[in-house]
């Protein structure tokens, strides 16, 4: 960080606002293109996401009357920038703009700010649907919230260090260790996809059963933010996973580890797809049910078989 | 807990398979040969009995009179006057149009004629209006 | 903790027609359910009194999109009864075979929608894949993929020919192997199991109190079958089983279509292997002799009354319809209370709700106290002026 502009080439453009935008949008459309596949139907273009995007911003935006007018249209850029600044510490290419030891930690809270918010928009725009869809959102939280930090640690404790960029590097000095994280790393999968609210954790939005919930009032603008900062979310997600998992570039610089970066997110894409199209979207009860009794075990056992493994090599 | 995710081989496969459906107005669809389509009219045909209008369930079609009327064939001697053949004009309401092709079934001289023609949708009110001279 | 009123409809994306549904929610779980019905009254009944046996026969096919077959032929039945006409043989048959068709593609289609409702795209995504089997074969035999047309008075309108026999048994063989793949599919996978078992407990004695029919009540263990209780067309001759399940929820209404399915394929293959020789339709005369007649008919939602009126001229004097709906409407507030609002879309959806089917006005002046006849122009006047009201004028349509 010797001079402002490549920082703030880097938080603007790549890998900061812009890629970030264009790339969750295009990940949006490998999701939506690889579960329309996978279901034997077409799938929509490859510029579905942006014409989406540019669509919803040239629509009307209208706040209800009962909403709460400024927390209502601040919200999504709220969700938006908490991703965004997720993404700084987070390695793409080997090296992260601002690591410091513990900023796991800090990611995981900033990727916690979104779903507060989308709590925020539902309990704000004071419709049924979205006051039942944003009592979901904070239900489901502490159903997956665990689990995810739980997965997230074990890496942590083999690595013996809390920068993500560090525990990315040891797995790229080790990647003998890389398999023995599968089961932290299924964990981890699934409980991203609660985080996402994808199916078959779309509980807080579920369409057949409370229209749009916690969107429900949301339109024009303002929902393509929300929408865009959910797309974000799934390329910081990945990103995170990648690095904690999989020892993200792997030791690759340059374009070869942009390269390395943008293979395995839709690696993880491509994962995250088939748990999509794979079940039926289970009732909140059942998935706290889950989470505790499934999800959390599995990755306790994963931190124990960690504590153990780092003990063994020392 | 049962393992979840049954439908995973049948997933897999489908990977690598053709979609099923079809990117429709790019592709054209092909109805059935049996399939019932627009009703279209042969004038020539047509002695005005309005049997289509009688059955017609959804009151699409009216049998008004030409507005011009082919002449009298010329008089043969020795033979009496043959009255004109009239002519008729066919109004068919595509809005209405149930596409039941009663008409075209209970028709005694099958002036009307069953097309496959289903690409009817219009923005234009008036084109929903065929007149068939 | 404060209870909250959601209205479930009339526009909701779970309900593919208009009807409200008023749910009192505690929480997650309801403690009580309102029903509100009539958003999609289109004043058949009174049109078809305006128009001849012939046209009505169009109208009736109208009056819903998935049993389109099921009520013209309840309807032509009583027609054809007031009639005393003699149907020949080959024309049931043919009738039979586009009934057990059309409720295999109504089966299929619920599966789909039960799929959809429950959050598992790809069920719903494949059935309907596979369901355009079955549309692709009534449009081969009858010419249209839903509103088939092939009923007449005194018969059907198309024969079946060999080409088009190989070609049904062809794709019935193919529904049926992947038919028997989602039967597994859907009482293996836990997700399916754990989002359909104990959902919408309906009670065999509480199925019979409030009079339900067809798939919902034969889910609740009630063996009531129209095609077995009271055969009509050739169903007497043909072997089938009468598909019943005793866990009373949602699983059992799955399971009772679903194995419904695979008794249909074989119907169909037994009339299409004995189809009889003979013609297809007989001539009837336009005007229908006087008198009254009721029928009743199995269509895939379950029993279908038609009753008929006939004053001897060439219209009817009056029509009734009783959709299936309307009896099993009855059953669903009963098996939405107490249950959570995600199951909500799908005891809606378990019983194969058709809104269009159901929706039917009696006219009850309160302050005359007496019930009023209107002609079809003072409905459609009135009609216009209770839009203009709403300042929307439809006087020059």
């Amino acid at each position: 960080m010797d001079s402002i502009f490549p920082s703030l080439a880097y938080l603007l453009i790549f890998p900061g606002f812009l890629f970030l935008a264009v790339y969750g949008l295009f990940l949006q459309w490998v999701d939506r293109k690889l579960c329309a596949v996978m279901q034997n139907r077409m799938g929509p273009p490859w510029f579905q996401g942006y014409a989406d995007f540019i669509k919803l911003l040239a629509k009307e935006v209208i706040v209800p009357d009962e909403a709460s007018g400024t927390m209502f249209r601040v919200l999504p850029f709220f969700a938006m920038a908490a991703v965004m600044t997720a993404l700084v510490s987070i390695p793409v290419w080997g090296h992260a703009l601002y690591s410091f030891q513990g900023d796991m930690v800090a990611v995981i809270y900033l990727l916690t700010i979104p779903t507060v918010t989308f709590f925020l928009a539902g309990w704000s725009s004071s419709s049924p649907y979205a006051t039942v869809g944003s009592m979901r959102v904070l239900t489901q939280l502490f159903a997956y919230e665990v689990p995810l930090m739980l997965s997230l640690i074990g890496p942590a404790i083999l690595a013996g260090t809390w920068n993500i960029t560090e525990i990315s590097a040891f797995f790229a000095a080790n990647p003998s260790l890389i398999p023995a994280q599968i089961l932290g790393f299924a964990a981890a999968l699934i409980a991203l996809q609660g985080k996402l609210e994808r199916m078959p954790f779309d509980i807080p939005h579920a369409k057949n059963e409370i229209v749009g919930g916690q969107f429900t009032e949301y339109s024009g603008r303002l929902f393509g933010f929300f929408c865009l900062a959910v797309d974000m979310e799934l390329v910081v997600g990945a990103a995170l996973l990648n690095a904690v998992f999989l020892g993200g570039a792997l030791g690759f610089h340059g374009a070869a580890g942009v390269a390395m970066f943008l293979g395995k997110t839709l690696f993880i894409t491509f994962l995250l797809a088939l748990l999509k199209v794979l079940m039926a979207r289970i009732r909140i009860e059942q998935m706290i049910n889950f989470c505790w009794k499934y999800l959390a075990p599995v990755a306790m056992a994963q931190v124990i078989f960690d504590i153990f493994l780092k003990a063994r090599l020392g | 807990m049962k393992i979840p995710a049954r439908v995973f081989s049948e997933v897999i496969k489908h990977l690598f398979k053709k979609p099923a459906t079809s990117s429709y107005p790019f592709t054209p669809a092909k109805p059935a040969a049996q399939f019932r389509g627009r009703i279209d009219f042969d004038s020539s045909k047509c002695i005005g009995c309005q049997m289509c209008v009688r059955v017609c369930p959804a009151k699409a079609i009216e049998i008004p009179l030409s507005k011009e009327q082919p002449p009298a064939p010329v008089q043969v001697e020795g033979q009496p006057i043959v009255p004109a053949k009239k002519k008729f004009d066919c109004i068919m309401r595509l809005g209405s149009c149930v596409y039941c092709w009663q008409c075209a079934e209970t028709c005694p001289k099958k002036a009307l004629i069953t097309t496959q023609d289903f690409e009817l949708a219009s923005v234009n009110r008036k084109e929903l209006t065929r007149h068939y001279k | 903790m404060s209870k909250i009123t959601i209205p479930f409809g009339p526009q909701h994306p779970a309900l593919k027609e208009p009807e409200n549904f008023m749910l009192v929610l505690e929480g997650e779980q309801i403690t009580s359910a309102g029903i509100n019905l009539g958003y999609n009254h289109r004043g058949m009944e009174k049109a078809a009194e305006e128009r001849t046996y012939l046209q009505d026969l169009y109208l009736i096919e109208r009056v819903c999109g998935i049993c389109s077959h099921s009520h013209t032929t309840c309807y032509i039945t009583n027609v054809e009864e007031l009639a005393k006409c003699e149907t020949p043989k080959r024309a049931l048959a043919i009738r039979t075979l586009i009934g057990e068709l059309e409720r295999v593609h109504s089966h299929l289609l619920w599966l789909g929608v039960a799929g959809y409702e429950m959050g598992f795209e790809t069920l719903f995504m494949y059935t309907w894949r596979d369901r355009e089997q079955v549309l692709d074969c009534l449009e081969l035999l009858s010419g249209n993929r839903v509103h088939y047309s092939i009923n007449t008075i005194g018969g059907v309108r198309r024969d079946i020919t060999a080409e088009q026999k190989t070609e049904v048994k062809k794709r019935i063989n193919y529904l049926m192997e992947r038919t028997n793949y989602y039967i597994k599919l859907a009482t293996e996978e836990p997700t399916v199991l754990a989002r359909t078992q104990k959902v919408g407990k309906l009670p065999l004695d509480v199925a019979i109190e409030r009079g339900a029919v067809g798939p919902t009540a034969r889910a609740s263990g009630l063996a009531r079958d129209v095609r077995k209780d009271e055969p009509y067309l050739i169903y007497n001759e043909l072997d089938f089983k009468v598909i019943t399940h005793n866990t009373c929820d949602v699983f059992g209404r799955l399971v009772v279509r679903a194995l419904e399915l695979v008794e249909s394929y074989k119907m169909i293959h037994q009339v299409i292997d004995n189809l009889p020789e003979g013609p297809i339709a007989v001539k009837v005369p336009m005007k229908i002799a006087p008198g009254e007649a009721v029928n009743h008919y199995e269509a895939p939602r379950g029993e279908d009354i038609h009753y008929l009126k006939s004053n001897g001229t060439d219209k009817p004097e009056r029509l009734k319809v009783r959709a299936p709906t309307l009896a099993n409407l009855q059953s669903v507030a009963y098996m939405m209370e107490g249950g959570w609002l995600a199951d909500v879309p799908l005891v809606i959806a378990a019983i194969d709700p058709c809104m269009s089917c159901t929706d039917r006005a009696a006219v009850w002046d309160a302050k005359k106290g007496k019930t009023e006849v209107y002609s079809w122009e003072e409905m459609r006047k009135m009609g216009i002026e209770h839009y203009k009201r709403r300042g929307v004028d439809f006087s020059k349509l």
